[in-house]
Parts: C-alpha cells; sequence; structure tokens
C-alpha cells in the first residue's frame, strides 16, 4: 500500500482565532435543529423488529389446533442456563392425536434465566419452539417471569404450516405402512 | 418618598424578580429543548396538568412542547430530600447558594426594559427599576460577587471535586472579568463624549446607539464582550466550576434539592441578566433596527403610538425582550456546538489572548476617538 504524506499546513492567523470555525460548527448544529428526528417515542411508538429477531420463546399449536409438542425434552437438554422445565405427559388413548403418544403435561420457561440464544427452537424436531418477537418481558415478581404451558401458547400462537406429520404417520400406519 | 410609594416599588421589584425567575425556570427548558433539537431528539414532552393539559389541542401542543416541564423540575426541587453531608462547614455551605442567587436577581434592578414617551405629558420615560447613573458598574460589581459563592461552595464543601471546581471557577472568573470590563470601555468612551454630562447608565447608552449599534461601530469590543460574557456566566465552552466530564459537577457536587436548585437557577438568572446587558450595550437595546428607533418609526408613519403610551412602551419592552431572548438562545446554542476548553487552554485565552485583545481594542478606539472629536466633530 503506498504512503501517502499529507503535508499539514500551519493554521491561518483566523484559524487560530478559532472563531471561523464556531461559526461553521454554530451553521451546522443551527440546520441540524430542522432535521427529522431520530427518537422513537417508545410505548406509543415501537421499533421495526428485524427478521430473525430472537425474542421471547413460545409454544407453538398446528392450524387444526393440536399442540406441536411432543414433550421429547431436547429444547430441556439444550438449554443452555437450563431456563426451561419440562413435565412430560401421555395422550389419552381416545383422543384424534393418540398416535404421537405424548405431549408435556406442563411446560415452563423461567424468562429471567433465557438468554434468548434460540438453541431450543433451532433444536426443536417438531417445530413447536419458537423465539418470537415479543422484546418487552415485564414482571413484579420471580414468579411472574416463569410462564407456564398456557401462557407459552397464548402468545405463541398457530404455526401455519400444512405438514400434518402425524396425520400422514397415522393414515400411513392404517394402510399397514408405518414409515 | 411616603409609603406608598415604597409599596409600589416593592411590588415592581417582586415582579420583575419574579419575571426573571420565571424566564430562568424556561430557559432550563429552553436548554433542554435546543439541545435535543440539535442533537435530533424530542427532549421533555410528557409532563401534562391538570386542567390546562386536558384543553384539546392546545393542551397536547404545550405538553409536546414541554411548556409544563419548569413545574415539574421546580417541584422536584423543592420536595427532593435537603441532604447536608456531615462533613461541610454548615454555615459556609447554606451560605453559598445564598449569595449565588441574590446578586443575579439584584443585577435585574438596572437593567431597563424599555423607553417611551408619556402621553399625557410628553415626557420620555424609561421601564427600569432603579435607573441609577453607575449601571454598568453595579451590573459588574454585583455580578461579581457571585464568584464567592463558588469558592465558598467550594470551600465549604470539604471534599476534592467541589474544591478543584471552585479553584478553577475564582481562576477563570478574574482572568475574564478583566477583558470583558475592557471591552466595554470604548463603549463608555464614545457614550461620554466630552461636554456631556458623564454617565454609566445602561439608558444612556442605548440613547447613544439611535443611529450606529456598537456591534456595528466596535464589533472588536462586541466579540471579547461576548467571549467573556460566556467566561463569567460559566456557560460552555468555558465550563471549570462544573466541569462535568472531569470534576463530577464540580462547586456544587455536594449539594442537593433546594440549594443546588439556588446554584442552577442563580446560574440562569446571570445568563439572562447577561443577555440583557449585551443587548442593551451593544445590540441597540429597545431600538427595532440599526438607524431606526421608535421616535423615527413614529416620525415617518405620522402615528404617534409607535413611541408613545401603552402601545409604544410594549413595543419597546418586546424587541428588548427578543433580543435577549435571542442571546439567551445563542448562549444554549454555543453550548451545544463547541466542545469545553481544557483549564489551561482557558487561562490561555483569557490572558494570552483576550486580554492583550481587549487592551489593543481599548487603545485602538481612545485613538480612534479622540481623532474623531477633534477633527471630524
Amino acid at each position: 500500500m503506498a504512503v501517502k504524506v499529507i503535508e499539514r499546513k500551519p493554521l491561518s492567523w483566523a484559524e487560530r482565532t478559532y472563531l471561523p470555525q464556531i461559526l461553521s460548527g454554530l451553521r451546522i448544529t443551527f440546520r441540524n435543529m430542522f432535521k427529522p428526528k431520530v427518537t422513537v417515542e417508545y410505548p406509543e411508538e415501537r421499533p421495526p423488529i428485524p427478521a430473525g429477531y430472537r425474542g421471547v420463546p413460545t409454544l407453538v399449536r398446528d392450524p387444526e389446533g393440536r399442540e406441536k409438542c411432543v414433550s421429547c425434552q431436547l429444547c430441556e437438554f439444550v438449554c443452555p442456563p437450563k431456563a426451561i422445565r419440562i413435565t412430560p405427559g401421555e395422550i389419552p388413548e381416545d383422543s384424534p392425536y393418540a398416535n404421537v403418544e405424548k405431549a408435556p403435561k406442563e411446560f415452563e420457561i423461567d424468562m429471567l434465566r433465557c438468554i434468548y440464544c434460540g438453541l431450543c427452537q433451532e433444536v426443536c424436531p417438531e417445530e413447536a419452539i419458537f423465539l418470537q418477537n415479543t422484546y418487552s418481558v415485564t414482571g413484579t415478581s420471580r414468579a411472574e417471569f416463569v410462564y407456564n404451558k398456557a401462557k407459552l401458547y397464548e402468545i405463541g400462537g398457530t404455526l401455519p404450516d400444512k405438514h400434518f406429520k402425524w396425520e400422514k404417520k397415522r393414515r400411513a400406519a392404517e394402510h399397514g405402512n408405518a414409515h | 418618598m411616603d409609603v406608598v410609594d415604597i409599596l409600589i416599588r416593592f411590588g415592581l421589584g417582586l415582579l420583575v424578580i419574579s419575571l426573571v425567575m420565571g424566564v430562568c425556570m424556561y430557559s432550563v427548558l429552553a436548554e433542554r429543548k435546543v439541545s435535543s433539537w440539535i442533537q435530533g431528539r424530542v427532549g421533555p414532552n410528557r409532563t401534562r396538568v391538570p386542567l390546562i393539559g386536558s384543553i384539546p389541542i392546545i393542551g397536547n401542543m404545550l405538553t409536546r412542547l414541554g411548556i409544563f416541564q419548569p413545574l415539574a423540575d421546580g417541584g422536584k426541587f423543592l420536595f427532593k430530600e435537603d441532604v447536608i453531608p456531615a462533613h461541610v462547614h454548615k454555615m459556609y455551605y447554606v451560605l453559598a447558594p445564598i449569595i449565588a442567587f441574590v446578586p443575579a436577581l439584584v443585577t435585574v434592578s438596572v437593567v431597563p426594559f424599555g423607553q417611551y414617551v408619556d402621553a399625557a405629558t410628553g415626557v420620555v420615560k424609561t421601564i427600569i427599576l432603579a435607573n441609577v447613573d453607575v449601571g454598568i458598574l453595579l451590573v459588574f460589581a454585583i455580578a461579581s460577587l457571585g464568584v464567592y459563592s463558588i469558592i465558598l461552595a467550594g470551600w465549604a464543601s470539604n471534599s476534592k471535586y467541589p474544591f478543584l471546581g471552585g479553584i478553577r471557577a475564582t481562576a477563570q472568573m478574574i482572568s475574564y472579568e478583566l477583558a470583558m470590563t475592557l471591552s466595554i470601555v470604548p463603549v463608555f468612551m464614545w457614550v461620554n463624549a466630552p461636554g456631556t454630562p458623564g454617565t454609566l447608565s445602561l439608558v444612556r447608552v442605548v440613547e447613544a446607539q439611535n443611529d450606529w449599534w456598537f456591534v456595528l461601530s466596535q464589533p472588536a469590543s462586541a466579540v471579547i464582550f461576548l467571549i467573556a460574557l460566556f467566561a463569567e456566566t460559566n456557560r460552555l465552552p468555558f465550563d471549570m466550576p462544573e466541569s462535568e466530564t472531569d470534576l463530577v459537577s464540580g462547586y456544587h457536587t455536594e449539594y442537593s434539592s433546594f440549594k443546588f436548585g439556588f446554584f442552577f437557577v442563580g446560574e440562569y438568572a446571570n445568563m439572562t441578566v447577561g443577555a440583557c446587558v449585551t443587548a442593551l450595550v451593544f445590540f441597540g437595546g429597545w431600538h427595532p433596527l440599526p438607524w431606526v428607533t421608535w421616535t423615527d418609526v413614529a416620525g415617518w408613519t405620522g402615528l404617534a403610538w409607535f413611541n408613545t403610551g401603552i402601545i409604544g412602551a410594549l413595543l419597546a419592552v418586546s424587541i428588548f425582550v427578543l433580543k435577549a431572548f435571542f442571546f439567551l438562545f445563542f448562549f444554549i446554542w454555543v453550548r451545544w456546538t463547541v466542545p469545553r476548553f481544557r483549564y489551561d487552554q482557558v487561562m490561555r485565552i483569557g490572558w494570552r489572548g483576550l486580554l492583550p485583545f481587549a487592551i489593543a481594542n481599548l487603545v485602538l478606539y481612545a485613538i480612534l476617538i479622540a481623532v474623531w472629536e477633534r477633527y471630524v466633530v
């Protein structure tokens, strides 16, 4: 890389008085006063959330309303701060989704422990847990920050995918072709 | 002077003081608003008082402008806990904010706000609390008492940062007072032409600017005066007493609540008086334009009310207030433009820059005025 030596000119008399520089500075700040403001006035105005933002982890249902989680507990194992606690449960025999076999009886995420790394979402084989856009988690006690299953489904909503993996599996099994 | 007269003067004094206090409160708001506008922010826009704030459109507009913010700020100063640290010298510690506050308000008494012709008698009247002949001298003398408050606060706080702030402030204010006083001498040399009764009155200075404003005839004096004024009012770029960046907050580090409020308001009152004096001495006081006075306007248009009676008084006062407000804005504007000087730079500018320049300016104008008096007039 070629080195370019820039000659430093000695300051002129006007520059040494510092006043012309102050005047040009004043001109700049005066113009700045009329430029559009950059402030986001928070509670009324929300910042745009970029795609792939990692907010609060939530549980989702499929379009039929079935809870997608099968309580395999992979997220619980992968979670670095151990924020997730799953109590596995069985799906009763008379349920239309009996072939899924398992669903969480209780699913708790401690939002104070969660580091919003997204590993749970990455590891989930059922696409049942997603980090969503909610970034403002508030509460007045530690207990309030432990989100239980109902709350997680409530803020999670429905994932509009059309795989219906378990439905296909059930039909395949009925036709004697389990795989 | 009978009792009624004294009471009227007392009332007028109270009125002016409360007006100045109001201006101080709102210049704090202006400081916050202008700084945020310059930095691309919106500034205080949430405070709302119950009744006025709920008027449909105006209430919202005022809230957005932060008009009610000074009330909240003032309330905060009133009701916060007033801590007196155990290690301070109590008497001087309490005395310092009072000394900061009182001189700042006293100087307002000799500031004239306008002139008008009394409709009944045809006499030119000045709107002023005390039309003393030593006007500018009194302003300088009383205003320089303010430095004692900073020394006392720095010393009485008995802690490192206030002490350093106090010392720096003392050095700065004494250094710049010299240049400030010298810069204003040529103006008064011109005002006190031979054969006229000598005066240092601020009213006479304005009357002497019927044609040329002194900023036009003596620009160098005006520049020196303004720079020194920044130093005297402890405004950035000369914020040695406070030095937020290296001395926590300088001489008032140990002060809280209302005592801090006194320093705060005192500083802004000094600023207000400084802006008034600049407008009066160099920028033609209540004259609307250079070479144009309200009497001229009344003469050209043939409408007497331009300089007579209540409307004349209001016109004069509003022009003067407008100028003073511009300089208040200018103080704020400069603060959010120029980075602060280092302590040694402040001393160098004061002693090696401004002081010789002020002396040279004085000598030059002494010669010029002498030549003018001898050969031109």
